[in-house]
């Protein structure tokens, strides 16, 4: 998870990732950063995002992120 | 014709009951669209003569409603970032000459934290139509009156107006739609906002020629499953888009899962467009699609050149920007003040209708480009420096190089970095800053020097002064900003020491 919160903070400085749940809807993740951010994390955790997974709910929080990426490891 | 709402009436007369405009929320039809006009219109006339009417309504069809009718009152719009900070709004508002503001109640909050009168949108459509009072103003206009101004970044922290003539306009729609073919078949996906240079294109073809127009929710554009499947679900066959955002479909090989059925011309400007994204589009989709790259600045409406693909490129090829458009003379000029010979290097000039009049209380940087004629002095002739670098090559075509100064486009927004610096320096102990783009990473990167040890106060500094489109990616601190042999901060050095830190 702090691998995950450092990445998330080098995309968007700025932001209480700990606690925000409403990154997608809040806009507070635009295009560019979800893009960005997805080429971080196939790096970072050595996973393949599809685009089959890229859909909202997967974003929303850090949390949610962390779900996505330890299913993907587990795959 | 003097006035591009005689295309709006044309347009009404032939396609009252098809559907024009459609938001994530609503779609109306042509005539349901002209009896809001003329209502907006109607209640705007009574606000005095040719004002500016600045518009703070996010991109739906509210917003559209009300450009039109600031038209129909004979006055000017200006259509706002409604998510850009208040102190940005305010800045274009204090330049305005004693504005009239339009809110609607969604945005309504940001009218009221910026604290400024304003009037209703949900509100000014109730208002009694009185058709002898537009056409008396109608009669009283010329095809030189303003139609709209399109706020830039500018260079010294403060934005900068373009003034578009209803000429302007109606010339460029000409070329646009001819060129094109656009007619009542034509549906647009539309991505750009509507204080941006390019969403005239799709906008006003609408009008022009009774397309379809669906503004594409944002949001589609982060989750590209699903905007492929809002350009199906609507039947889109044309769309107009930074390459960015064609480049969103490419980086993810969406057109492996899913593909645009309906997709008939794709076009594209604001920014050079990556080959190899635009090769994915190409090889994946249905080839009968007609591929244009356009160029050209919001001083010449939206566009001076295109070129529209006729031949296979390489994915290190460059897509040249090809050749200027009817009716807009664009030529190059080297630094003799010369026409450049074919293969040399020069700035590119435009002559035509499609150019603005200049920039809004702004003689001075009206003057340094919009210059007489170079190539000849036997009558004043106006033409208009772009400061892009471009050259012929060997086909005649023309090939786009680099911009003449520090501006930098990205996503197809021009962007100032003297601007964000100006937010930056804001902050009390900032000594020295400097943002530097680094166009590989495509990161904006601020770097300052001074006693502000917590880097977040100078972006929420920044954050406070710019539009989102303008936040740094990055901000870093650093111990001595590097200066050059004239004494003037290194931003060459600046740029190969920040990927260092």
């Amino acid at each position: 998870m702090d691998e995950l919160l450092e990445i998330l903070k080098k995309i968007k400085p700025g932001v209480d990732f700990e606690h925000e749940t409403g990154l997608v809807e809040k806009r507070i993740l635009d295009s560019m950063s979800i893009i960005r951010l997805v080429s971080a994390l196939n790096n970072a955790f050595d996973i393949e995002i599809q685009v089959t997974d890229l859909v909202p709910e997967n974003f929303e929080s850090a949390a949610s992120i962390m779900a996505l990426v330890e299913r993907l490891e587990d795959e | 014709m003097k006035n591009i709402l005689e295309y709006f009436e044309k347009t009404v007369k032939a396609y009252p009951d098809k559907i024009g405009f459609a938001d994530a929320s609503r779609e109306v039809t042509f005539l349901e669209t002209d009896l809001h006009v003329r209502a907006i219109g109607s209640a705007l006339c009574a606000c005095g003569e040719k004002r500016a009417v600045a518009i703070l309504i996010d991109k739906t069809v509210n917003c559209i409603e009300a450009m039109l009718g600031a038209l129909y009152a004979g006055d000017y719009y200006i259509v706002m970032d409604v998510h850009s900070p208040g102190e940005r709004i305010n800045g274009i508002l204090n330049i305005l000459d004693n504005p009239l503001v339009i809110t609607d109640k969604d945005s309504e909050f940001v009218a009221t934290d910026i604290g400024k009168e304003y009037l209703l949108y949900e509100e000014l459509v109730q208002t009694k139509i009185d058709d002898e009072l537009l056409s008396q103003k109608r009669k009283t206009m010329c095809d030189l009156d303003t139609a709209y101004i399109l706020f830039t970044s500018g260079s010294t922290g403060m934005p900068k107006g373009t003034v578009i003539s209803h000429r302007a306009l109606i010339s460029y729609i000409n070329w646009v739609t001819e060129e094109f073919g656009f007619n009542e078949e034509t549906v647009f996906g539309s991505q750009t906002p509507l204080y941006f240079s390019m969403s005239v294109t799709d906008f006003y073809s609408t009008i022009k020629c009774g397309c379809t127009y669906h503004i594409i929710p944002k949001q589609h554009f982060t989750f590209p499953l699903n905007l492929v499947e809002y350009l199906n679900d609507n039947k889109i066959n044309t769309i107009y888009w930074v390459p960015t955002a064609i480049s969103i479909l490419s980086n993810w090989k969406v057109f492996d899962v899913i593909k645009p059925q309906y997709l008939k011309t794709v076009l594209f400007a604001g920014e050079v467009m990556p080959t190899k994204q635009l090769n994915y589009w190409i090889h994946h989709l249905n080839p009968a699609i007609t591929y244009a790259n356009l160029f050209g600045p919001t001083e010449t409406t939206d566009i001076c050149a295109f070129y529209v693909l006729d031949r296979d490129f390489s994915d290190s090829d460059t897509i040249p920007i090809g050749k200027a458009c009817d009716n807009c003379d664009s030529f190059v000029v080297n630094s003799e003040g010369k026409l450049s010979a074919p293969g040399e290097e020069g700035e590119l000039y435009v002559r035509s209708s499609f150019m603005a009049n200049g920039y809004y209380k702004n003689p001075e940087k009206t003057a340094e480009v919009f210059v007489q004629n170079p190539l000849h002095n036997n009558y004043p002739e106006t033409v208009y420096r772009t400061g892009d670098i471009v050259k012929q090559n060997e086909r005649g075509e023309l090939v786009y190089i680099t911009r003449k100064d520090f501006q930098i486009k990205r996503s197809g927004y021009r962007i100032e970095l003297g601007e964000i610096e100006a937010g930056a320096n804001s902050v009390e102990k900032v000594k020295s800053c400097a943002c530097v783009y680094d166009k590989k990473a495509d990161l904006l990167v601020l770097i300052y020097e001074g006693a502000v040890k917590d880097t977040a106060v100078v972006l929420e500094a920044v954050r406070n002064h710019v539009p989102a489109y303008m936040v740094p990616d990055e901000v870093i601190r650093i111990k001595e900003m590097p200066i050059n042999a004239n004494g003037k901060l290194d931003r060459k050095a600046l740029l190969a020491t920040y990927k260092t830190l």
